[in-house]
């Protein structure tokens, strides 16, 4: 290992600009002669639109366009779309409804755009959209995605009866139904995974900017793949060809997921730029972020595992209400299907599953992707039934999971993943051993001399990242391959530039892509770049989500390497005149086997360019060359979290006293970016267990609307993170990375509550398990212990 | 998002000349805070424009209000509906009951109010506590011009 190559804990190379103030994300740029979009809003959660009154806002001061939905359908701009197909047990398509970039004639949840004003400053766009006068005749609404499905229930698209998108399936219900036939015993669990707004730190943002000249559009957007948003903007929006529209995604800070998708007010921008003939800049305060950017999570489940007298697992069957939203969102169809179902296995041997999942419209923000995407919600079912049924049993946690473990690779589930590699048992072990496993009874009773109740939760946890195999998920219903590119630029002097398809908004690739291209070509970190987040530089790419850049993007690095490594020695066999055969590489050095004669990087790339040594005719000049990597299988993290906490009965107050991780992320390229990345991930899975929680009234406002009343995890929510791994490589891709960005926030929900229960002794609890909620629990339990 | 909100005041005039007050678009509109504009369209409508304020949010509404289950001298029923533009929609009633209490007038009402848009994210708390005080202080100032006669 050297220095700065893979394995190297090298301090990120990005952080200099980011912490110092000087980088540059979308509100940095300001376009000549650049204008600035408000966007009028629906205060109704569902309500037809009777008439718009535009005349008193177009009058007011600066005031260059007042755009309403008529306009944008008269202009031909098409619809937003979902990109995951998904059909029903009966066989029918779902049943994706109109989603226009601004409301044509209804407005379907509270944020809904209605009208967008341009202008010549942000507070003249304001004032103007105060002036907009919109007759809203209100229509009953509904949040809650059971009652979204009762009869009687408001219908939000006529497309969709009972406002049911589709009605899915996977796995073998009657097999399922013979194994719980046959159980010794059952536990049975209803399960709410609760809504959470993403908060990325820097709120959405997009200038549209139309070149009338040459007939084409720049969009700059807080996107995390930006060739995604400029595919569906061109081939679904329609709003130019594809080569004439460029995306750039500047610095982004942290997305979370809710960066992914593509979303009205980026079309907007565009749309709008060409309307006034000049740049438009939109920027979400946080307020507007609250109600315009995709939501996750918010699952309704009743699930149940059945055990044999040994307490080996026979079966799990669920079902599952997802709620979506108002609007199908980009990959939203897909979360509570394929990223979630699928992983119902956990890390154990389950000859039989069987899973249910109806997803359904309400008037709320639309429900997508967010750090983990379906993945934790599959992990705190099976994760808690696992917990519940030992306790249930008399058996000891740690020690059911262990005799149900899958030990032998690979391991193909009932519910399409085929896991290639893993050591459960191990992370365990360690686990148990780091937590001080033993000692956790002593630490109990010292905690009652004291008045609180300590407790402790498992969660062994397992994802399926490295998103993902084209030819598989094209069979399950995607619309796009989920690949990677990349392209290799060796300039003379021997520095290098690396395009990727990835896109970074917090990850560090600037740091860890560089590492792989020192590791493998034996030059200082600071001599590479990394370029990404330019359609007009990088060729293509899918972005950066599922924690797929390492084991798929650094993947088409690697193979890009190859070639450049494979052209360098061609290079260097005319310069040292010897075979190419003979030619060895290492250390940034080209020798000759068997000789004395040798030639640097830097020669090399030299001779690359100036070509005196050989003829173009036999070798080309230059030295760049593009790969795309398309994985043979997802990848899969997994590993063990323990959480350890203390309840105060008085109050409920849940204090996290102790947090062990151990992960296996496969091959690790920089151990400290992977520990910020689980330090993070358990931050954000802590705030959904203890704090988030968007909570809709029942008319469908947003009641937790603002940071008021959105609790965001805090530092004193966490104690020390004792963080460790464990490796086996995964076999799937050349680098033997597995990915680390959303394990936290899959691991910890389940870990916190089987903590939380564990400490009561009861399992009526709800997330987020505010200290109203533990109390309340409590209380119902009638459990208060005397203190001592 | 949804609210209610009661209470009562003892005032030292018979029902009757409480029930002529509640009737008076003047005393109303002097009554009703942040009201700028209070026009009878009829002999139970209105129209109305109020300023409200709340947390950092103003907005000025537009709406219409209406009197009904007209119980003279015991009471009514007064319920509109505003829009605030960018800031959201109000809509709500109060349910005022004038029972004779030793030779005054026991006033008593429930209110109960719906808000949506920004105004209902700016959340509960401050939301809440903001109505109670509009309506708190419409049967304060209302006490006040009863008593003033």
């Amino acid at each position: 290992m050297s220095a700065t190559g893979i394995g190297a804990a090298v301090r990120r190379k990005e952080d200099r600009r980011f912490i110092t103030g000087t980088g540059h994300y979308t509100d940095d740029i300001n376009r000549p002669g650049q204008a600035y979009a408000y966007f009028l809003r629906s205060p109704h959660a569902h309500a037809t639109i009777k008439s718009i009154d535009i005349k008193a806002a177009s009058k007011m001061p600066g005031v260059l366009a007042v755009l309403t939905g008529a306009e944008l359908a008269a202009d031909q701009i098409g619809n937003l779309i979902c990109g995951w197909m998904i059909h029903s047990k009966d066989g029918s398509p779902m049943k994706m409804a109109a989603h226009p970039a601004l409301a044509n004639g209804k407005a379907c949840h509270v944020g809904d755009p209605i009208a967008v004003v341009v202008a010549e400053t942000l507070a003249q766009a304001r004032d103007a959209a105060e002036k907009i006068a919109v007759d809203y005749a209100a229509l009953p609404a509904v949040a809650d995605p059971a009652a979204a499905q009762k009869a009687g229930a408001p219908s939000i698209h006529d497309i969709a009866p009972n406002n049911t998108i589709y009605q899915w399936h996977l796995g073998d219900g009657k097999a399922v139904d013979a194994a719980f036939r046959s159980a010794k015993h059952v536990t049975k669990l209803d399960i709410i995974n609760n809504r959470l707004v993403p908060n990325a730190i820097e709120p959405r943002a997009a200038i549209g900017e139309y070149d009338a000249g040459v007939g084409t559009f720049t969009l700059w957007n807080t996107t995390q793949n930006p060739h995604v948003a400029r595919l569906v903007i061109a081939a679904f929006v329609g709003m130019a060809p594809e080569h004439k529209l460029r995306v750039i995604a500047p610095d982004v800070g942290g997305g979370f997921g809710s960066k992914i998708f593509i979303y009205p007010e980026e079309v907007v921008a565009l749309w709008a730029s060409k309307r006034v003939g000049r740049p438009v800049k939109w920027v979400a305060d946080r307020s507007e972020a609250f109600v315009a950017d995709a939501h996750g999570r918010d699952h309704v489940t009743h699930a149940e595992m059945a055990f044999d007298q040994e307490g080996k697992i026979l079966g799990l069957r669920a079902k599952t209400i997802a709620n979506l939203g108002a609007y199908m969102s980009t990959f939203s169809s897909s979360v509570p299907t394929y990223l979630y179902a699928t992983l119902l296995s956990g890390q154990y041997e389950i000859p039989q599953i069987y899973c249910e999942v109806d997803a359904v419209y309400t008037n709320t923000v639309p429900v997508d992707a967010y750090r983990g995407a379906g993945r934790p919600e599959a992990t705190f079912v099976v994760e808690r039934l696992v917990e519940v049924g030992a306790r249930e049993m008399g058996q000891d946690p740690a020690e059911l999971r262990r005799k149900n473990f899958i030990k032998k690779f690979p391991h193909q589930t009932p519910v399409i993943m085929a896991y290639d590699a893993g050591d459960y048992n191990a992370s365990l072990k360690k686990a148990l051993e780091l937590a001080d496993h033993k000692g956790f009874g002593k630490r109990k009773r010292e905690s009652a001399r004291n008045g609180k109740l300590r407790g402790l939760g498992f969660s062994t946890y397992i994802e399926a990242c490295g998103i993902a195999p084209s030819q598989a998920v094209g069979s399950l219903g995607a619309g796009v391959g989920l690949w990677e590119s990349a392209e290799v630029r060796v300039n003379p002097t021997g520095s290098v530039e690396v395009l990727t398809g990835s896109h970074a908004h917090g990850q560090g690739h600037e740091t860890t892509f560089a590492q792989l291209v020192s590791e493998r070509l034996g030059i200082p970190i600071d001599n590479i770049s990394v370029v990404h987040g330019d359609t007009d530089k990088v060729q293509f790419g899918m972005g950066t989500y599922g924690s797929r850049s390492g084991a798929v993007g650094m993947s088409a690095i690697a193979k890009a390497l190859d070639k450049i490594e494979a052209k360098a020695k061609k290079v260097a066999a005319h310069m040292l005149e010897a075979a190419e055969g003979d030619i060895e590489f290492k250390d940034g050095k080209f020798s000759v086997a068997g000789t004395d004669k040798s030639a640097a990087w830097g020669d090399v790339t030299l001779n690359a360019y100036i070509a005196h040594k050989f003829s173009g005719q036999e070798l080309e000049p230059g030295l760049k060359e593009g790969a795309f990597y398309d994985p043979t299988n997802f990848t899969f993290p997994a590993g063990c979290h323990i959480c350890e906490v203390e309840v105060d009965p008085e109050t409920g107050n849940t204090d996290i006293v102790a947090w062990t991780a151990v992960d296996d992320f496969g091959v690790i390229v920089n151990p400290m970016i992977v520990e910020g990345q689980v330090h993070g991930g358990i931050a954000q899975g802590v705030g959904q267990a203890l704090c988030e929680g968007a909570v809709y009234d029942k008319d469908g406002q947003l009641v937790t609307g603002s940071f008021m009343d959105y609790c965001m995890p805090r530092a004193d929510h966490l104690p020390a993170l004792r963080v460790d791994t464990t490796m086996t490589k995964c076999p799937s891709n050349p680098l033997g990375i597995k990915g680390c960005g959303e394990a936290g926030a899959i691991a910890a929900p389940a870990a916190v509550i089987n903590a939380i229960t564990d400490a009561i002794g009861s399992e009526g609890l709800t997330m987020p398990a505010t200290p109203h909620v533990v109390w309340a629990a409590l209380q119902k339990a009638n459990s208060i212990p005397k203190a001592a | 998002m949804a609210m209610t909100m009661n209470g009562e005041y003892e005032l030292p005039v018979p029902p009757q000349t409480v029930w002529e007050k509640l009737n008076d678009a003047a005393t109303l509109k002097a009554c009703i805070p942040g009201c700028e504009q209070l026009d009878k369209t009829s002999d139970t409508e209105f129209q109305a424009v109020a300023t409200v304020k709340i947390g950092p949010v103003k907005a000025k509404f537009k709406g219409k209000v209406a009197l009904s289950d007209l119980d003279p001298p015991n009471g009514y029923k007064i319920s509109g509906q505003g829009d605030g533009g960018v800031a959201g929609f109000a809509k709500g009633g109060a349910t005022v009951r004038l029972t004779p209490k030793n030779g005054g007038t026991l006033l008593s009402y429930n209110v109960d109010a719906q808000i949506g848009g920004k105004l209902a994210q700016l959340g509960q708390r401050l939301v809440n506590g903001a109505a109670k005080k509009v309506a708190d202080d419409f049967f304060a100032n209302f006490a006040n011009a009863v008593k003033a006669g």
